[in-house]
């Protein structure tokens, strides 16, 4: 699956390339063009960018969400969720690479092949970094009212969250 | 709800070191708060000149014009506002199928793309559009289709079939882009 994912983008390249070739575009004055407008487009966006993960790192590393998720505990032990996992499925709208950390440590402890792991797996692949893609794009762009897109980006990752539940539950059993 | 997001991480984050006695981490966090941005924009960089580059002779040489009319009936239906030949739907459907395979890097600089096109016919510049919010919506949902980085996490741990998150992987997308579109539908009716 990974070697066939590697082919992808070359792939996806050369395409275009050719394409290009045989329509007689003029190829090199329009890579310059593209190119100069990807390098505007990184200065535009750089003070949003840092701005975001400036305060994206402070709330992560504050542990504050360990924190909120220590009084769940109990309760989740009860019902038997995976307490791992909650962290998980919360801090997945916001950052990509501390649910990969998360996911990793799932692996590490019970093994991918477990129902904890494969509902892990299934989490990381099926919603997207919901609050960091919103800040991210529209901070790009300088809009501030972004109108509903919080609550429905939110509320997919949520319907997302426990549909991978039900379905990993279905799928593999406990 | 930029503004919102921004300052309730700040603080909620700055007051729980403190009453934990970690000022010594927050002072950290704040004077070097920086230099994880300038990394990511560091990496995003080049990415985003080369794709940028490539992008422009998909676009001179008509690919893209070509690919979207492809996509057309389907994003028309979601993008009701959109002219069928506005530069916006080729990058939107880059997106699409950039993050569809699961190449999350490479989509970003299509996304970044698209609302920039949105935005230069945006008659308020503070306030996102219909098409803006939909667009996201379809995003964060994240329509994956082959999560390259799971199975080759997966793969790392010895997973007896690392690729058998697959399908429930995509039935979870399924169910949350639905959900996401359906709410953004009613939102929008509802004006």
């Amino acid at each position: 699956m990974s070697q066939i994912s590697t082919y992808i983008v070359p792939a996806f390249v050369l395409f275009i390339l050719i394409y290009a070739i045989k329509r007689k575009t003029n190829i090199y004055d329009s890579f310059l063009v593209g190119a100069k407008d990807g390098i505007l487009t990184t200065f535009h966006i750089a003070p949003a960018v840092i701005a975001m993960v400036f305060a994206i790192n402070l709330f992560l590393n504050s542990h504050f969400l360990e924190f909120a998720f220590s009084f769940l505990n109990p309760f989740l032990n009860h019902v038997g969720i995976p307490i791992n996992i909650l962290p998980m499925a919360f801090i997945r709208p916001i950052s990509g690479t501390a649910t990969l950390a998360i996911m990793n440590n799932i692996f590490s402890i019970y093994g991918p092949d477990s129902f904890i792991g494969r509902l892990a797996s299934t989490l990381q692949g099926c919603t997207d970094t919901t609050i960091y893609v919103l800040a991210l794009y529209f901070g790009s762009i300088k809009v501030t009212k972004t109108g509903h897109a919080l609550s429905a980006g939110l509320f997919a990752d949520l319907v997302g969250i426990i549909a991978a539940f039900i379905i990993t539950f279905i799928f593999f059993g406990k | 709800m930029v503004n919102i997001i921004w300052i309730g991480f700040i603080l909620i984050g700055s007051f729980y070191m403190i009453l934990t006695g970690n000022s010594a981490s927050l002072n950290d966090q704040i004077l070097k708060g920086g230099i994880d941005g300038i990394k990511l924009l560091w990496e995003m960089l080049p990415l985003l000149v080369l794709w940028s580059g490539i992008m422009q002779i998909a676009e001179d040489s008509g690919l893209l014009a070509k690919f979207s009319s492809l996509v057309k009936p389907l994003l028309s239906k979601l993008f009701p506002s959109l002219k069928p030949d506005h530069p916006a739907l080729g990058y939107i459907a880059s997106n699409i199928a950039a993050n569809a395979l699961g190449l999350g890097s490479a989509a970003t600089p299509f996304g970044l793309k698209a609302m920039e096109c949105l935005q230069k016919d945006n008659p308020n510049k503070d306030t996102a559009t219909e098409s803006m919010v939909t667009f996201l919506v379809l995003n964060t949902a994240g329509v994956t289709i082959i999560p390259t980085t799971v199975i080759a996490m997966r793969l790392m741990y010895q997973s007896a079939n690392p690729s058998e998150i697959i399908i429930t992987s995509i039935l979870a997308t399924l169910c949350s882009s639905i959900a996401g579109l359906t709410f953004d539908y009613f939102k929008r009716r509802k004006k």
